[in-house]
């Protein structure tokens, strides 16, 4: 089975990365572009029947830092 | 007194960081990232600055979960003096030793130059040897300096008087100016700078031989 874990910078945590993707966007003549966000993706194939609360477990305690950024997972 | 320095794949500040340790009347033990146990009768752990994992997924959080950081969590939890530097203090925020994160430095560029600090609290015995308010000149080298809480962790340290350190000029985006901070015992501190590339007049400057002069007067007299 796989999973994807998606980890992204919480609300309110400055994201100069995101920040500059954005000033690059209107630098190209990309109007409208009000704010980029940058995270990233994570894909885990694991044995088959691994439950979401290990996988869950796996993004608390290395995938996501949870004092600044949040953790979505997808099972695929 | 007995100083054991961490050595990761990646670790690059570990040598300095033994040779300032050594300065100060320190026998210095080198302990690799595999090892589950710190050498007997350990006063201090210092965790060096450097690339730990290549900084891989985040700054220190590969680091964090390394046999050794789990010695080191042991040691500290039992009152054990740690020293993080640099990359040691990203490893130590990631093993939660102390609070917070390193950020991308806000204007997203590696610096590496002399920065002044000012000593915000010198109830440590990292900075008892500077004066309350001193300024000193430490070099900063990286790029995930930013040093990131939120508002009530903040407010917590500030009134903890746990901010060791502060820059004069903010130069990566910390929020309020925060370069390096202690745990509540005081006994674990973490800092951006490099109190060890300031230990010898040959490096250009000496601001940083007090933080490891004062270290190696208590841990004497212990």
């Amino acid at each position: 089975m796989k999973a994807r874990v998606h980890v992204m910078l919480k609300t309110g945590v400055l994201d100069p990365q995101g920040e500059a993707v954005r000033h690059a966007l209107g630098a190209m003549g990309f109007d409208g572009v009000d704010a980029v966000r940058q995270g990233k993706v994570i894909e885990l194939d694991l044995a088959d029947g691994t439950d979401e609360a290990t996988i869950a477990e796996m993004c608390e305690k290395l995938l996501a830092n949870t004092v600044i950024e949040t953790y979505k997972i997808e099972l695929l | 007194m007995r100083a054991a320095v961490v050595v990761f794949p990646g670790s690059n500040c570990d040598r300095d960081l033994a040779v300032a340790f050594r300065n100060e009347g320190f026998q210095v033990d080198m302990v690799w990232h595999k090892d589950t146990e710190l050498p007997q009768g350990v006063d201090i752990v210092g965790v060096p600055g450097g690339f730990s994992y290549g900084d891989y997924l985040r700054c220190g959080a590969i680091a964090a979960q390394s046999p050794v950081c789990r010695a080191v969590a042991d040691f500290a939890g039992k009152g054990g003096y740690v020293l993080g530097i640099c990359n040691g203090f990203q490893v130590l925020t990631e093993t939660g030793l102390l609070p917070g994160a390193l950020l991308r430095n806000a204007g997203l560029k590696y610096i590496c130059r002399t920065e002044t600090l000012r000593v915000a609290s010198t109830d440590s015995v990292y900075t008892q040897g500077y004066g309350a308010g001193a300024e000193i000149g430490i070099p900063i080298a990286h790029h995930d300096g930013n040093y990131f809480a939120d508002q009530d962790t903040l407010d917590r340290l500030e009134g903890e008087d746990r901010v060791a350190f502060t820059y004069a000029t903010n130069p990566n985006g910390s929020q309020r100016d925060i370069a390096g901070i202690v745990s509540q015992n005081r006994r674990v501190l973490g800092m951006m700078p490099h109190p060890e590339r300031a230990a010898d007049p040959v490096h250009g400057g000496d601001d940083g031989l007090a933080l490891f002069r004062a270290l190696g007067g208590v841990l004497a007299a212990a």
